[in-house]
């Protein structure tokens, strides 16, 4: 029988004994010894002489360093405190994030005025709180050095400032008459209702939306089949089946927070005596990280997406023979079909294809399975995305004749992001006025004449309207940074109003909700829902079909290599790249940092002689292929994954930026847009007739997934089928049993008390003891937890070369577990994700091995770590079994005594992203109630204790006993799933008591056996699959407790795990 | 304990050398003898901690009165021992309840009402959580206070926290004893050679001329065990004492004296630095807030003078119209005084603690009820500001050791935050201990400052 392995890179399937030897050095690169030859330490570069000359210069400097006189520290109040203001006591402003068309109600955390964390807004119901990571890092784009600071203009090719904002006015409006022809506001999507009033009122206005990645296939499918020009809400709480047709609807697609929440309700097992989940098969070319979340997963050429919609529309309408694909395919396309129609009203079919033809036969089969009205709403239409592809063709054709004569832009990029970008540039050329409104210097601002930067959500005013009947408000929550306007100030000036866009938006709003305090009211909720559906539901019409299933089968079938384009969880489209946080997020399955690459199948680099080797998986240095699309070339080094169609290679756009962009984005990565392709009416992201050749070259890319060995131990993560967990209830806290016994197995004796030769670890089990828990079935990999642990802590950005040389600091990480047949690699069964923090074992062996007892145990629980007493040993670090301490190798902070401590000699200089960190408008972004560390001390998660104790003291303050909820930790808030439940363990009442109490049989700790106890608890992940026992390895498990006396029970034990090794 | 010794005084030299200014970032564990001066120390503090919430007049006078009322002079308000003179309302006690808890609702018909709000130009801020009880502490502390007459009733309270000046007499007895007796050791032994050389020399026992005492390899080494005893003993001390900034006192832009302010005018410590109440920090006032009573109070005429640390006379006049120039504020012309034009004043920063310490004010001060006076001294006698405290940890620690909590020994009693102590409260209830301490509930831990 096969068995099931779990395994992170390719070396643990091809060559683990190898990979043993490798792991067993901390580093894998040599260690920057300069001068030890062989010649002997005297005749070396730096012979011992030198060595005590260093010594005794760098005693004296540091004694004269601290000898020196402090500096006097000034301490200024206000001239006049605002009245509602206290220093150091932050206030929350509710507010929107708004990146384009994504649309995420917030709550903006400011302490003493500046804006430090983004939490989600708990009182809109569709996010309920929720965020994503790119919501969580825009509050560092607010602190971005490399924002444009004042209008300027642009004198022989270089930009002048302006000023003051009525000589920009006066400019711009000269120059706006004499340019004649049309006046042409290029955006993209604008979801605010305010500014579309502004901009339908500006007169003789052209309004272009054009998206980065656009939705405009779908968008006139919608209205082909009778919605309108419309995209309507989706509910995937109440789904039972989930068909995603290439769409990574927890990642990148839509409104992902949102929809991660509603899927997250149908996937957690609420009653595990009688577990119920709900079903997801994703059609995809790539392995994308909903696609890493599915049931069953089936690939397809990118080009065959068309065909897979028909297939399974006409296999749901039992169309004779209908089925045209082949192979696995077709019996994939059979099963699903089958699903459906058992499902009927219960299920939802989703497709991320820009192709109109394809969503047309998407309406087909939604109307077919009876989704309309059921899971699919059309009463609340969505506004994330309004771009149609062909009108911003149709500028262009326009701009080339010349009958433009000015063209305003406002968050669009197309010099960067159209697929064609030269004939846009070209196109700019013959316009005689160009204005932007963007934030930064990108690359479509560089062309124009006038830039007039908008400010930062963070700054604005503004209403957003994510659908219909819901608007989310933002107000500003910070004085302008810089001498930036909103564009919508600017509008209103030049269309002859003299109200700035405060006064507009507010009288607006104050004459909809009928009264300043109702505004305010509004403001303060941050949201506003109507209960009433704001739109008619309009009716399906199947007009178009018959016509588009014969447009679609005339489609060519293609052979050879196909490119597609996707969007990283973090980086999107790339309006967010100049985000070091964002930038050193590993992607979420690559858990690659810092890059974009080619995504190729283990055919496809057999074919191009890539042997997935120790070579190749355990050092950085990656192939690099040139890729051929067409007229496109370009040089991308190489990851090769499991489970993608064997044609198929996938690109992340968003990536290649130009210098303006600053420091983090500059130089990272290629940029992926001009590989789409255009049909006729929308943009495909993808391309056929690729060719790869393979270069002979390596580039190096820095992924996190290999840094931390379980040193060979298997028992971390639990993952097991819907039908075998169904038939083995027991087989998870049995196998936890064995663990524990195979440790101490002492008849009437105690495991957490008496196995081991401390303290009773016990002692500290009473009255509040914090505990976390972790579903591994609602946790979908996205990382916004990373991104929020970051803010809250002040963890910090190394950059590249730094997570290169496995020094990334994240004090949590998202591990990724490819399941597959042990014998079959590509035979990809499943994706397990597992949050990975510090599990503050109750007895941990961390705390033993201090010699300055920098980390102990507190009454409460937590694992402490003292950062002003370590010494920097890293006893800790090695001795920690799950390798979650973080050591400052370098001071990435700037917080050393030495000045200019950054640049080392011996070790190299940090990467430029660091100086941008450590720029003074960068640290604002910093926490004040937690230590920035310097070099040379551990650090780790704290379990927030920066807002445990602050939640207690609020308790006491108000004289009351702590509730559950006071305190909630930042990966905690930050989870759209919430996946992750913080609280005192002991106090029955308590989520996170309750949770653990109520999901025993899938409750476990990682490496049980270990007896440190752990505080996080771990629900196991559940597939909901038919298989029962092809999944039970556990062998791994099994063969390292054979000793201990125990049964052929193992058989029937759940995979545990991570496979012989791992880093 | 301590002992004033030579080496003592040297270190103060050297010190003088390099004053409080040290950086340094470790030692943070105090040796054995710093450790048992702080616990010295600290247990002057602990004594000095008064609950000013309790039913005390004075207290409740400080804190809820003493911002706009002396009960000598009028400020913002009428001096209140002469309001309680004329007992306006023919001893209704009731009314006298009423116009505290809320002025605003004596009727406008009431003529000393109106009388006061034309004086004053203002109402009085409502006091609505005071009892009758209070009330009336408050007066009986207003009463007793008039009729000790000015100067009568404004000792400050609570021990000076000099406790490291003094040394104890025992000790200086020691010290000079063991002196003493080291020296006539030494004479003796001086003399004992020397009659030993005058007999052999009367014997004729012909011996090599005797070592002289600073050749003599004995004392040579006796010196030096004794010197690298004391001098690591100091050094060591010193080097924890790095960074460390006791009585640093600099020189602010404004002569700002506490004593006139907090001691003399008796206004309390919150109404200025408000911010100790909800906040970490206890912030430093803002320019309007001085405005607040110095738009009336324009010139220093009545108060003590004023000396600078060099004993230079200061001119308190000429330090308000320091303060009028930040405001903008012309004294002959206030009527035009535009207060978003005053610029803040640059303060001197004193306790500064490291960047890994987190202190909360508010913890102090609301719920650990710690007056100021612990840990910055008797700041209502400190003209110019110093630190008082070493403000180290081993201080801090100490303090934590042996402060009490606010525990909620029986129903009712206490805050309600520690219900959740059990085991604490059946210890309590069994006899096992009487009284909790910061300690007892994690205040040790790394964590509880440190994050």
């Amino acid at each position: 029988m096969s068995q099931n392995k779990y395994w992170q890179n390719f070396a643990e399937v091809n060559d683990p004994e190898n990979l043993h030897k490798f792991s067993k050095d901390e580093f894998h690169d040599e260690l920057p010894f300069e001068g030890f030859d062989d010649k002997g330490l005297v005749d070396a570069k730096a012979p011992r002489r030198d060595f005590l000359k260093y010594l005794g210069f760098s005693t004296a400097a540091a004694t004269l360093a601290a000898s020196c006189k402090i500096p006097v520290r000034k301490a200024i109040p206000y001239a006049n405190k605002p009245e509602n203001l206290v220093p150091g006591v932050a206030k929350y402003y509710a507010t929107t994030y708004v990146q384009d068309g994504d649309v995420v109600p917030v709550v903006a955390k400011v302490r003493d005025g500046r804006p430090i964390k983004i939490e989600g807004n708990e009182l809109y119901a569709a996010t309920g709180g929720g965020t994503s990571a790119r919501a969580q890092a825009s509050v560092l784009d607010l602190y971005d050095m490399y924002r444009t600071r004042y209008p300027m203009h642009k004198v022989k090719d270089k930009f002048e400032e302006i000023p003051s904002f009525e000589q920009t006015d006066k400019l711009v409006g000269e120059a706006m008459k004499a340019a004649g022809g049309q006046t042409v506001l290029l955006t993209s999507t604008v979801v605010s209702p305010s500014a579309k009033e502004i901009i339908g009122k500006f007169p003789g206005l052209r309004h272009v939306q054009y998206d980065a990645v656009s939705y405009s296939g779908m968008l006139l499918a919608n209205e082909a089949s009778g919605f309108g020009r419309k995209i309507p809400s989706y509910n995937f709480g109440t789904t039972q089946v989930i068909v995603s047709l290439g769409a990574d609807f927890l990642g990148t697609w839509l409104s992902p927070v949102e929809f991660a929440r509603g899927y997250a309700q149908g996937r957690k097992i609420k009653d595990e005596k009688n577990p119920v989940m709900s079903k997801h098969y994703q059609f995809e070319s790539y392995l994308s990280m909903t696609g890493s979340n599915a049931d069953e997963r089936f690939t397809h050429r990118p080009s065959e997406a068309a065909a897979v919609a028909l297939d399974l529309l006409n296999a749901i309408n039992g169309t004779e023979g209908a089925v045209t694909l082949t192979g696995p395919l077709e019996a994939a396309i059979k099963k699903v079909a089958a699903e459906l129609n058992a499902h009927k009203g219960e299920a939802l079919v989703v497709c991320g294809s820009n192709d109109k033809n394809v969503q047309v036969i998407v309406n087909a089969i939604n109307n077919a399975i009876g989704a309309y009205g059921t899971t699919i709403n059309w009463s609340i239409p969505v506004n994330y995305r309004q771009g149609i592809d062909s009108e911003f063709e149709q500028l262009l054709a326009d701009m080339e004749t010349g009958t433009v004569g000015t063209v305003m832009i406002y968050g669009a990029n197309p010099a960067y992001t159209y697929y064609h970008a030269e004939r846009f540039k070209t196109a700019l050329k013959k316009v005689k006025l160009i204005v932007s409104f963007n934030e930064k210097m990108d690359e479509t601002t560089e062309l124009c004449e006038y830039v007039i930067p908008n400010h930062h959500y963070l700054e604005s005013w503004g209403d957003a309207e994510p659908c219909a009947g819901c608007t989310s408000f933002m107000q500003p929550t910070i004085y302008p940074l810089f001498k930036t306007r909103p564009y919508q100030t600017s509008l209103l000036k030049w269309s002859g109003d003299t109200r700035d866009y405060e006064t507009y938006f507010k009288e607006y709003w104050i004459g909809k909700l009928g009264s300043e305090e109702a505004f305010n009211k509004a403001l303060q909720d941050g949201v506003k829902e109507d209960t009433q559906p704001a739109a008619s539901a309009g009716s399906y019409s199947s007009a178009a079909v018959a016509k588009t299933a014969a447009a679609i089968a005339a489609y060519k079938k293609t052979s050879g290599a196909e490119v597609v384009l996707y969007q990283k969880v973090s980086m999107g489209t790339g309006a967010q790249a100049g985000n070091p946080w964002l930038q050193e997020l590993p992607d979420p399955v690559s858990k690659a940092t810092w890059d974009n690459y080619a995504i190729i199948s283990i055919k496809k680099a057999e074919e191009l002689g890539i042997k997935l080797d120790n070579d190749y998986e355990y050092f950085p240095h990656k192939p690099v292929i040139e890729l051929t699309v067409g007229k496109n070339k370009m040089d991308l080094p190489v990851l090769v994954f499991p489970g993608m169609n064997a044609d198929t290679i996938a690109v992340a756009v968003g990536y290649g930026r130009n210098k303006a962009m600053g420091v983090t984005a500059d130089g990272v990565g290629k940029n992926g847009y001009p590989l789409a392709t255009f049909n006729g009416t929308t943009v495909d992201y993808y391309a056929t007739g690729a060719t790869a050749t393979n270069l002979q070259k390596k580039y190096k890319i820095a992924q996190t997934q290999k840094h931390n060995s379980y040193e060979h131990r298997n028992e971390v993560v639990r993952e097991t089928t819907l039908a075998a967990f169904k038939k083995h209830p027991n087989i998870i806290p049995d196998y936890n049993k064995h663990l524990r016994d195979a440790f101490y197995n002492k008849s009437g004796g105690n495991f957490r008390s008496n196995a081991t030769l401390y303290p009773d670890p016990n002692r500290r089990q009473y009255e509040i003891h914090w505990g976390m828990s972790i579903d591994m079935n609602a946790c979908n990999g996205c990382g916004a937890c990373v991104v929020a642990c970051h803010a809250e802590n002040n963890v910090p950005v190394v950059g590249k070369s730094e997570v290169l040389r496995y020094h990334d600091m994240h004090w949590l990480r998202i591990d990724r577990y490819f399941v597959s047949d042990e014998k079959d690699p590509d035979n990809l069964k499943a994706v397990v994700f597992q949050p990975m923090l510090c599990q503050h074992c109750d007895n941990a062996p961390c705390e033993n091995v201090c010699p300055v007892a920098a980390t102990n145990h507190s009454t409460e629980g937590i694992n402490q770590m003292a950062y002003n007493r370590c010494i920097g040993t890293r006893y800790c670090a090695q001795n920690c079994p799950y390798k979650v301490r973080r050591f400052n190798w370098a001071d990435y902070n700037g917080t050393d005594s030495f000045p200019n401590n950054r640049d080392q000699k011996l070790v190299g200089k940090l990467d430029p992203v660091i100086e941008q960190m450590n720029d003074g408008l960068t640290r604002m972004v910093l926490n004040p109630d937690v230590t920035v560390r310097s070099r040379g001390v551990i650090e780790k998660c704290s379990f927030c204790v920066q807002k445990i104790q602050a939640a207690k003291l609020d308790a006491k303050k108000e004289n009351r006993m702590l509730k559950d909820g006071d305190v909630k930790t930042a990966c905690q808030t930050a989870c759209p799933t919430s996946a992750i439940v913080f609280g005192n363990a002991v106090d029955k009442e308590s989520v996170v008591a309750r949770i653990n109490e109520e999901n025993k049989l899938r409750s476990f700790h990682v490496l049980e056996l270990l007896h440190v106890l752990p505080n996080i608890t771990y629900m196991a992940k559940i597939r909901n699959t038919d298989e029962e026992d092809a999944n039970w390895a556990g062998e791994h498990g099994a063969e390292e407790h054979k000793d201990a006396g125990h049964d052929k029970k193992e058989d029937h034990m759940p995979a545990a795990t991570k496979p012989e090794e791992t880093h | 304990m301590n002992f004033y010794t030579v080496p003592d005084l040297l270190l103060r030299l050297v010190n003088g050398f390099y004053p409080q200014f040290f950086e340094s970032t470790s030692a943070m564990i105090p040796c054995k003898p710093t450790g048992r001066r702080v616990i010295f120390l600290i247990s002057f503090f602990i004594v000095s901690v008064v609950n000013i919430w309790a039913q005390d007049g004075k207290a409740l006078f400080m804190s809820k009165c003493a911002s706009c009322h002396n009960v000598f002079k009028d400020l913002t308000g009428p001096k209140l021992g002469e309001v309680l003179d004329k007992d306006q309302y023919g001893g209704d006690t009731k009314k006298t309840y009423q116009w505290i808890r809320n002025a605003a609702s004596m009727a406008s018909s009431d003529p000393y009402y109106s009388d006061l709000k034309s004086k004053y130009g203002s109402v009085m801020l409502s006091f609505p959580d005071l009892k009758d009880a209070e009330i009336d502490a408050i007066w009986d502390y207003i009463n007793k206070t008039y009729a000790a007459g000015p100067g009568g009733g404004k000792k400050p309270e609570g021990d000076t926290a000099t406790g490291d000046k003094k040394s104890n007499p025992n000790a200086v007895i020691f010290g000079v004893i063991s002196l003493i007796l080291a020296i006539i050791a030494l004479i003796l032994m001086q003399i004992n050679s020397n009659l030993k050389k005058m007999s052999d020399d009367a014997e004729g026992i012909m011996r090599p001329d005797p070592v002289p005492f600073y050749k003599n390899k004995v004392y040579i080494t006796l010196f030096s065990i004794l010197l690298f005893v004391v001098g690591g003993y100091y050094v060591t001390k010193g080097a924890i004492g790095l960074g460390r900034q006791k009585n640093y006192q600099p020189e602010q832009p404004i002569y700002y004296s506490h004593k006139v302010h907090a001691g003399i005018n008796q206004i309390n410590c919150l109404y200025c630095h408000g911010s100790a109440w909800d906040s970490k920090h206890a912030a430093i006032p803002s320019v309007n807030v001085c405005m607040n009573c110095h738009k009336a109070i324009s010139t220093y005429e009545k108060g003590p003078k004023l000396y600078d640390e060099n004993g230079d006379e200061i001119n308190g006049t000429a330090e308000i119209e320091k303060l009028y120039k930040y405001a903008g504020f012309d004294p002959k012309n206030p009527s035009v005084w535009n207060p978003s034009k005053s610029k803040p004043i640059e303060w001197i920063k004193i306790h500064n603690l490291p960047d890994y310490v987190y202190f909360n004010h508010s913890q102090h001060v609301r719920t650990g009820k710690v007056q100021c006076q612990s840990c910055h001294g008797e700041i209502t006698a400190m003209d110019e500001v110093k630190q008082v405290s070493e403000l180290s940890m081993g201080w801090c620690v100490n303090c934590h050791r042996q402060t009490k909590v606010d525990f909620n020994y029986t129903a009712g009693k206490g805050n309600k935050f520690y219900s959740i102590y059990e085991k604490f409260h059946n210890d309590i209830k069994n006899g096992k201990m009487d009284s909790v301490t910061v300690e007892h509930i994690g205040g040790l831990e790394c964590q509880k400052c440190h994050y």
